[in-house]
């Protein structure tokens, strides 16, 4: 195929455009341009605050112990920031813009405004770390009043927020341009639902963080006397934990990409995914009740709404997407010839493929590890045992690093190739990091919250308590796997070192993709399609035994450590 | 209730369902998106919160 096709053509007011070589794709400039440096801003933020998340992890490994009091805090609240939010929403960016003006082939709506999001977006990040090295700000991710950080903390939060803002109107402008220029017909693609899906829940996330940061930063330069902490609780977490449904909509969304672009995968049914992410639209926001759930402030009857029904529709759509995407694979593999027996469909997988093998390991750790755990702690009774403990953190890396992370991975290596145009280097090192970065991720996920179902106190620094007026000993196991933590954290720090090497070589030193490289090594291979991704349409085949399996253990996995925690509360809590 | 009506043209054009048309509209589901949680979530766990009495 001939390179000159990404040469890039004026288009509609001078949009301009290049047609991708490999997926056939209408790439507007634009919108290239603005996913590159978001995706690259992302990946910084990704490398300072994983070190800072191995430093913090080898403080909580007792003999180790490796920082100060003052030291562990800040960089707690420094790593919170820059992975749980600067991170993941620089890349959600990212996605929104290639969901929308990608792959709806149209031109990006006021890139003008796009590109002061991005301007807001980097001086919001930047000076909510400067708040927080300067060491007066040392509040974690939570900032909770009373305590208080220097107002230049909230501001850089504010200003963040403000420019995420305008980055998803951006988004939904696209949708409106998109509509009415007829790049598309009927309905969007289901990947670019997904997306919508993303930037409404953030819609809301960031209208709870303007509602709450504004007075807060207000009280931090003295002129409002008082913010009340129970108030401040559950607005914050109106933005804290739907920031993170953000991640589960966009994750969601890249699995169905992944799928469609490796293998040709369809969604099992168009209708029944749609309603999986109606499902997250209207419910998956709720689940915030979960951080009040031991609150005396607000009733029993809000906090069960919340966290168990309205929860519950939420994690419905969860396990539809967990039961159509893998079937949606296992179809597609048995219409490319591997039909012999029930798993010859996963054994013939391209699993030497970072991007594929990304994707399932994201899969099975937010299902398994992150979405097992979730519904746990969203039962109040259960809630009981492990509220407050390390539990919670080791529940939140299997759905926020060990899920969102690992997909936002696996997809930036079909976006080096297709969007920067670049070779990825190290392919061996590529080949190996989702699965280190896997294990360490599972690891860190499995050991938090075994030491948190111990009773370890999360935020801690000092789990052996030796300076304490007041002694008081966690089991001897609780020390070991705190230790086995810190092992783990090695092991995912090495997993993202990889990935940031392979992605910075490949950025800055990988060779330009030309048409006889894009021939010799095609970032989609013939089993997969940019089409699949770009158009509406279910999966035909119907007989899925491999995915019944998978299914079916998962549900027994999932009713056996839902019924072992009601014994475990029983014994904690005995009734006579 | 017929699912196809005639289109301007004189071809006839296949009625879109309801849920369907729904989906498609990326603005309501911004609307319930932002007005579920808001009223379930926020609203009413601040209303709980304001009918606390201050202590004395």
């Amino acid at each position: 195929m001939a390179v000159d096709t990404q040469a890039p053509s004026r288009g509609f007011i001078g949009a301009s455009y290049r047609t991708c070589p490999e997926t056939g794709l209408k790439v507007c400039s634009q919108a290239e341009a603005l996913i590159k440096v978001n995706a690259v801003v992302a990946v910084v933020f990704l490398a300072v605050g994983g070190l800072f998340g191995l430093m913090v992890a080898l403080t909580r490994w007792p003999a180790v112990h490796l920082l100060p009091a003052d030291w562990f805090y800040l960089l707690l609240t420094a790593h919170g920031a820059d992975v749980l939010l600067f991170w993941i929403v620089f890349f959600e960016v990212a996605v929104l813009y290639f969901a929308s003006a990608i792959i709806l082939n149209c031109r990006l709506a006021a890139p003008k405004f796009a590109w002061l999001a991005f301007v807001l977006m980097v001086v919001g990040a930047v000076l909510a770390n400067i708040a927080v090295l300067q060491g007066e700000s040392s509040v974690m991710f939570t900032s909770y009043v009373p305590m208080q950080a220097a107002p230049h903390f909230y501001l850089g939060l504010i200003v963040f927020a403000v420019g995420t803002l305008i980055a998803v109107f951006c988004f939904f402008g696209t949708l409106v341009i998109a509509k009415e220029e007829g790049s598309y017909e009927g309905s969007v693609p289901l990947v670019t639902f997904g997306a919508i899906t993303a930037a409404i829940i953030a819609v809301f996330t960031l209208a709870s963080g303007a509602i709450i940061l504004i007075p807060t930063f207000l009280w931090s330069v003295g002129y409002i006397s008082h913010i009340d902490p129970l108030m401040y609780k559950i607005i914050w977490w109106g933005m804290g934990h739907s920031s993170q449904q953000i991640n589960v909509s966009a994750q969601v969304a890249i699995w169905y990409a992944v799928a469609a672009m490796l293998l040709g995968a369809k969604p099992l049914s168009e209708k029944v995914s749609r309603m999986a992410f109606l499902m997250y639209i209207l419910f998956l926001q709720l689940a915030s009740a979960h951080h009040l759930l031991v609150e005396p402030g607000v009733s029993s009857e809000w906090k069960i709404f919340n966290t168990s029904y309205a929860l519950y529709l939420a994690v419905l759509g969860s396990m539809i997407h967990g039961m159509s995407i893998p079937g949606a694979m296992e179809a597609a593999q048995r219409r490319n010839g591997f039909n012999n027996g029930m798993f010859e469909w996963l054994r013939k997988a391209p699993w030497s493929n970072p991007a594929f093998s990304g994707t399932v390991l994201s899969i099975v750790i937010f299902g398994f590890l992150g979405g097992i755990t979730g519904v746990i702690m969203g039962t109040e009774q259960l809630n009981l045992i492990m509220h407050n403990t390390l539990y919670v953190p080791g529940h939140f890396h299997a759905t926020v690093v060990g899920g969102t992370t690992l997909a936002f991975m696996a997809i930036t290596y079909l976006l080096v190739p297709l969007i920067f145009r670049r070779e990825i280097v190290f392919k061996k090192i590529a080949q190996w990091q989702p699965y280190v970065f896997g294990a360490g991720i599972a690891g860190i996920s499995l050991f938090m919250m075994g030491a948190g179902t111990l009773g370890v106190a999360r935020r801690h620094w000092d789990i052996g308590f030796a300076d304490a007026a007041m002694s008081f000993d966690y089991p001897a196991t609780a020390f070991l796997m705190m230790g086995l933590n810190g092992i783990a954290a090695i092991c995912a720090a090495l997993g993202g070192l990889m990935f940031v090497l392979v992605v910075v070589a490949s950025v800055f030193f990988g060779k330009q993709r030309t048409a006889e490289s894009i021939a010799a090594f095609p970032t989609l291979p013939k089993t997969g399609s940019a089409e699949t991704v770009t158009s509406y349409g279910s999966e035909s085949h119907v007989k899925l035994p491999g995915t019944i399996v998978l299914v079916s253990v998962f549900f027994v996995a999932f009713v056996l450590y839902y019924y072992v925690n009601w014994k475990y509360l029983s014994e904690v809590w005995p009734l006579s | 209730m017929s699912d196809q009506s005639t289109g301007s043209g004189g071809a006839p054009e296949e009625r879109v369902p309801a849920m369907q048309r729904l989906l498609d509209n990326p603005f309501l589901l911004l609307f319930m998106g932002v007005a579920s949680p808001a009223v379930l979530y926020l609203i009413w766990g601040v209303m709980e919160l304001s009918q606390i009495p201050l202590s004395p």
